[in-house]
């Protein structure tokens, strides 16, 4: 089963950057062109924008426009500050002997994986869970929750921290970052322009404009949180098995990570602070979904996280123990 | 006819310069991967005698072991080039991994703080060198590998080349580790 994984999945760093660079891209562009399909149809049904009585220039297309621009540059150069502040991050305290065996957990595995030394964060929290946000190796950082380095031991939080540099060694963080932050925008259009359907209804009905320009217009209004939804479970899954992979790599290792894997699993406690809007940045996922614990197409589709159980056998399996074992 | 050959010559030169200059990378970057090394090995130096002296009085019966880590450090500090310092690192790293092993037997070091301190320090120094190790093997094991195949050998060989000396591994460490998979019961 590892075998058809990484017959599916690019060997080198170098592959694996380039790629999610590229889907990087495509997924500003969508998020681009979902802006302008937005704004085009409010001014177009709404605002009167193209008939010799409506507004000068189409404003809603415009304003929609830069808006996007707007969150776009905003979530690539702001994008982790905005997200570790909002999840109530805090530096390190180098005075707490347990912060202190964190940075030198994450200055080892810097080493191991040649990246540049990333910023630690710490969230006061006693749910175990971590996660790695940035734009590139040079500008990442590196987030845990104070539950998981209590629960944790050595070796097992160091399988953990290789598991986050592995998403920045893949350039998986910017991407994952522009998922968050863009997802936030898509959640905050759908709302304006239902409110402003409601609104527009109210005043007068959607008489002498084409039926067949307001369904699709209705639909994206409907349908753009689930799109997000989507965008956001189709980058993770596959991911969070390729960066378990190239983390074993760092540390030659699998049990550590397995056995923090199967702790984290038994303390079962959810991340309160996550939303569904930052869930597919974590290290397991904060939300419990019973989605997350099945396998097969459709659970790959609809889930941010493989499933635990399977996570603990592919490791055991790397480790050439048989995965059976109860970790 | 002449342009064919014009742009297959040029195609040549740049393929030359580009194979070189990827040599040349992996060779600085080899280097630097070195520094790496050497900087925590000079960290794990400076840290030993600190902890010889603080579990010195703890330590009453196990002064042959320590004198041995003594030793075998200032014969690390004074050894040079990549093979010897090697050899001299590993033997190091054994003694040190007995007195910690010793440690274990000594309840009232785990309850000073500052011995505490020593031994977080001294072990992330050791997991630092093993990984920066790793990470110099590797790219030794590139770049000779880009060395030996075909059509680059023949640039590393013009422009002289040599192959990278690995950081070894004791034998000790390489034998794999037994794993015990019966269950308690």
């Amino acid at each position: 089963m590892a075998g058809d994984l990484q017959r599916r999945e690019p060997q080198d760093f170098a592959e694996r950057q380039a790629r999610n660079r590229r889907v990087s891209a495509g997924i500003v562009l969508l998020f681009i062109f979902f802006f302008l399909a937005v704004g085009l149809s409010v001014d177009y049904l709404y605002l009167d924008a193209f008939t010799p009585s409506g507004p000068p220039f189409a404003i809603a297309t415009v304003v929609s426009l830069i808006l996007a621009t707007g969150i776009t540059l905003t979530s690539y150069y702001q994008g982790s500050e905005l997200i570790l502040r909002s999840l109530g991050a805090e530096g390190l305290d180098l005075q707490l002997p347990e912060h202190r065996e964190l940075h030198n957990v994450v200055t080892e595995m810097a080493l191991a994986s040649g990246c540049p030394m990333p910023k630690i964060y710490v969230i006061f929290d006693p749910a175990p869970n971590a996660f790695a946000t940035g734009r590139d190796e040079q500008n990442a950082s590196v987030c845990v929750t104070t539950g998981l380095l209590t629960l944790l031991n050595r070796e097992e939080t160091q399988g953990v921290i290789a598991h986050e540099l592995a998403h920045v060694r893949n350039d998986d963080i910017l991407l994952m970052t522009l998922v968050t932050i863009l997802l936030g925008g898509i959640a905050i259009l759908s709302d304006w322009a239902q409110r402003s359907f409601n609104v527009s209804r109210s005043r007068q009905g959607a008489g002498g404009k084409s039926a067949l320009l307001v369904i699709p217009a209705l639909l994206l209004i409907l349908f753009s949180p689930l799109i997000s939804r989507l965008l956001a479970m189709a980058v993770s899954r596959q991911r969070e098995y390729l960066a378990d992979a190239t983390g074993v790599e760092f540390t030659r290792n699998p049990l550590g990570l397995a056995k923090a894997l199967g702790k984290i699993r038994d303390a079962a406690m959810p991340f309160q602070l996550a939303s569904r809007g930052t869930a597919h940045l974590f290290f397991v996922n904060p939300l419990r979904r019973s989605v997350d614990d099945r396998e097969g197409r459709l659970a790959d589709l609809l889930s941010t996280h493989p499933p635990i159980a399977r996570r603990i056998l592919l490791l055991y399996q790397m480790g050439g123990l048989p995965g059976g074992l109860k970790g | 006819m002449k342009w064919i050959v014009l742009a297959l010559i040029v195609l040549a030169v740049l393929w030359v310069i580009w194979a070189y200059n990827l040599l040349v990378s992996l060779r600085n970057r080899i280097q630097n991967g070195w520094k790496q090394i050497d900087v925590q090995l000079k960290r794990r130096h400076d840290l030993i005698p600190n902890l010889v002296e603080a579990v010195k009085g703890y330590m009453k019966y196990e002064q042959d072991t320590l004198q041995k880590v003594i030793d075998a450090r200032s014969k690390a500090v004074s050894s040079s080039g990549v093979k010897a310092t090697a050899e001299a690192e590993n033997l190091l790293t054994q003694s040190l991994g007995r007195i910690f092993a010793l440690m274990e037997n000594y309840p009232e070091l785990k309850a000073n703080e500052n011995v505490l301190r020593l031994q977080e320090e001294l072990t992330t120094t050791e997991n630092q060198i093993a990984f920066a190790r790793q990470y110099y093997n590797d790219l030794v094991m590139q770049f000779n590998i880009r060395q030996e195949i075909f059509p680059a050998s023949l640039i590393a060989q013009f422009f002289n080349f040599k192959p990278g000396e690995f950081f070894s591994v004791p034998e000790t460490e390489k034998t794999a580790p037994r794993v015990d998979l019966s269950l308690p019961r």
